[in-house]
């Protein structure tokens, strides 16, 4: 057994990642999150509990996932190498699978036979249907019905592999629905059900945890780059956020250490049609602090404290807030957010695509593109490594969609023209 | 000029609610707490159900309509969309309630999840409410430890704080929570969300109950699920107060006759 999981400083004993984060949920809940962080606390350390999780990650998974040098994208983007994490190589294709694993694993030792979850793109909701087949719990999904449309490849995986699905119409019918329904099914059925929560979101421990289970991308970035380049520090490192799973699986391992020799950690916020136009789901460039899913955490709110629907092109970046560690990052100084739009992360999808045969989740889309547009002030010894969270398959039919409707659209110029 | 002003009313609230279930005890009864969200079915016709349910009603409580209230079932869910959708706002929701005071000196209070109370910002929150008459505040996404400066400003502006108790929670809890609450203690009947069920349980009642009395004198409501006279009888024989909301909205929502339905429960809390 090698597999450890990390000790980091964050967040304070109460589950506060400064002012952020915390436990903003019905008293009901409250026994039921104190039992998982005692439960988590124990298992972290669990050799039994630690081997399997490993076992599973190397041989059901596929971990290590590589670390590309993207050669043809580099030259094409002229200037900083261009690595990419390949959590798209993970079995059901996105970083999600490591969290749901860990978390199922949880679920069975503390005996609990249900299992349920929220999903946006239909990752998280695929993965945690896989790991409740593996692990044979019951495994209860519930997303909303926009998203259905978006994602229905990944509806139909998640019934073959046993789960039910439950439609959302309320609100928005997109993942901030789901996570309430989610919740709500967790606080009716709390005695019996453990909440396999997708991101670095929600009331404490999960985003510490969610994080801690993540964190193996970010270790293996280290010794991989220690490999391939003799150093273990890149000098940037890009992730895209929705709640900021991915983001924080690659950027935790880094972010404590002394600010010399941190690499600049940059998260990509999903800026829709533009911040500017308010139809956009970046909540750091367009939001205010807040309190949705049991944490505070910067949020797309009016002036009442009514929820703004987001918007993304990408199912699982289309989300009002950002988990509580980010925005202390952010507050901090320790990560930067910058906006990236839909169309700017299409053309970093078809870029991808074109240069390096690898079709890219529209979420990690967002990433690529902004890494695209920093090398070129960087120097050729720098490295800019991308978290390439996961896979496009889910994608293809809605950026088919979208494509044709850019295609017919005069004046709107897309495909290999952007290539040129 | 303000200062000795708030010294004055720190309890207004409190006396206000405690009297308030005194007198129902009094009577012989279970205090009778309706609830119905603020600007429901519509802003206009709001004030006219509320009189319906002030006509009865020892404290009445009123949602602050919240668009992702993950509390609450599919019944009062709705009826916030609805009344956002009619453009009730959080000051819109207190000038409803100040004009009810108009007409009505039974206690209210707000129910309403903690972010629109800090988009306001909690002390002009605490202000607007304190101004208009209300009495206190039920706050079912904020556990007492996880925030301490609500409660103080509410204090601080006379309003009563209600935190809720569940079938769930430990001693420790009932005792943290029981010791936190002002105005009465919400005790959940459930482990759920809110709306009118089929056949509640009340199994879990009793025991907590009376735990949470071992640390509190403070009244106990019980809340969740209470539908007919029946289930709200069962109820007033083991709790201080009774709180029914959803089974309202239903009858709004269908049609029913709301006062006749206002009369069978009150009636139900009967000792
Ligand atoms: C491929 C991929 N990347 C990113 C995300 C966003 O999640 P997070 O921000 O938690 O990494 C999702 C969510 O579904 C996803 O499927």
């Amino acid at each position: 057994m090698t597999l450890t999981l990390p000790s980091y400083p964050q967040p304070d004993e109460r589950g506060r990642f400064g002012r952020f984060g915390g436990r903003y949920v019905p008293e009901t809940l409250i026994p039921a999150l104190d039992s998982l962080e005692a439960a988590y606390r124990e298992a972290k350390t669990d050799p039994t509990f630690l081997g399997e999780l490993e076992r599973l990650l190397r041989d059901f998974v596929g971990r290590p996932s590589g670390l590309y040098l993207a050669e043809r994208l580099t030259e094409h983007a002229g200037g900083a190498k261009i690595y990419l994490k390949r959590e798209d190589q993970n079995y059901t294709g996105a970083h999600k699978i490591n969290n749901c694993l860990a978390q199922a694993l949880l679920a069975r030792r503390m005996g609990k036979r249900r299992v349920i979850a929220e999903t946006g793109a239909g990752q998280h909701g695929v993965a945690s249907a896989t790991a409740a087949a593996l692990l044979g719990l019951d495994c209860v999904v519930y997303m909303g019905v926009e998203d259905m449309r978006r994602q229905e490849l990944n509806v139909f995986r998640m019934r073959l592999l046993g789960a039910e699905v439950i439609p959302v119409t309320s609100g928005t019918s997109t993942l901030k629905d789901a996570t309430n329904e989610a919740i709500r099914d967790w606080v009716t059925n709390v005695r019996d059900t453990f909440y396999i929560l997708g991101s670095v979101v929600g009331p404490h421990p999960y985003p510490a945890m969610v994080r801690d289970f993540q964190s193996v991308i970010g270790e293996e970035t280290k010794w991989q780059l220690k490999e391939l380049e003799g150093r273990e520090v890149p000098d940037v490192i890009v992730a895209c956020v929705g709640g900021g799973s991915n983001a924080i699986g690659i950027f935790a391992p880094y972010a404590y250490l002394p600010e010399a020799q941190r690499p600049r950690l940059i998260g990509t916020e999903a800026a829709g049609e533009g911040v500017e136009t308010g139809r956009h789901a970046a909540s750091v460039a367009g939001g205010r602090i807040g309190v949705l899913h049991g944490a505070m955490m910067y949020l797309l709110h009016d002036h009442e404290g009514q929820i703004t629907p987001p918007h993304s092109i990408s199912a699982g970046l289309d989300y009002p807030g950002i988990g509580p560690e980010h925005c202390l990052y952010s507050e901090t100084g320790v990560a930067e957010y910058v906006p990236v739009t839909d169309a700017q992360a299409m053309e970093g999808l078809q870029l991808l695509t074109r240069l390096e045969g690898i079709i890219p989740a529209l979420e990690s889309a967002h990433a690529i593109y902004h890494a695209v547009q920093l090398a070129p002030t960087l120097s050729p010894d720098q490295i800019i490594v991308v978290n390439l969270s996961g896979r496009g398959d889910k994608d293809v039919a809605e950026v088919m969609r979208l494509l044709a409707k850019a295609e017919d659209a005069p004046g709107n110029v897309t495909g290999p023209e952007v290539l040129a | 000029m303000t200062a000795p002003q708030i010294a004055a009313v720190p309890s207004r609230g409190v006396a206000r609610i405690r009297a308030a279930f005194e007198n129902a005890r009094a009577e012989g009864r279970a205090a009778f707490i309706p609830f119905m969200t603020a600007g429901y079915p519509s802003a206009a016709a709001f004030p006219a159900l509320a009189d319906d349910l002030l006509a009865r009603a020892d404290v009445l409580e009123v949602g602050l309509p919240y668009s992702d209230p993950l509390g609450d079932g599919p019944t009062i869910q709705r009826a916030s969309e609805q009344a956002l959708a009619d453009g009730t706002s959080t000051r819109g929701t207190i000038e409803l309630i100040r004009e009810l005071r108009t007409r009505h000196d039974t206690p209210i209070v707000i129910m309403t999840y903690v972010n629109p109370i800090y988009a306001v910002g909690p002390r002009e929150f605490m202000r607007l409410a304190q101004e208009a008459g209300v009495d206190g505040l039920i706050l079912p996404d904020l556990p007492p430890d996880q925030d301490l400066e609500i409660a103080g400003l509410a204090a601080e502006h006379g309003l009563a704080v209600t935190f809720l108790i569940a079938p769930t929670s430990t001693p420790e809890r009932i005792k943290l929570v029981a010791e936190a609450c002002t105005g009465f203690v919400y005790a959940v009947s459930v482990t759920g969300v809110t709306g009118a069920r089929e056949g509640t349980a009340l199994g879990e009642v009793p025991a907590m109950l009376a735990l949470a009395r071992q640390h509190t004198d403070v009244p106990i409501a019980v809340g969740f699920g209470v539908k007919d006279a029946q289930t709200a009888h069962e109820v007033a024989m083991l709790a201080d107060g009774v709180v029914v909301g959803s089974a309202f909205i239903n009858a709004v929502r269908d049609g029913q006759d709301v006062s006749a339905l206002v009369g069978r429960l009150a009636d139900g809390c009967m000792r």
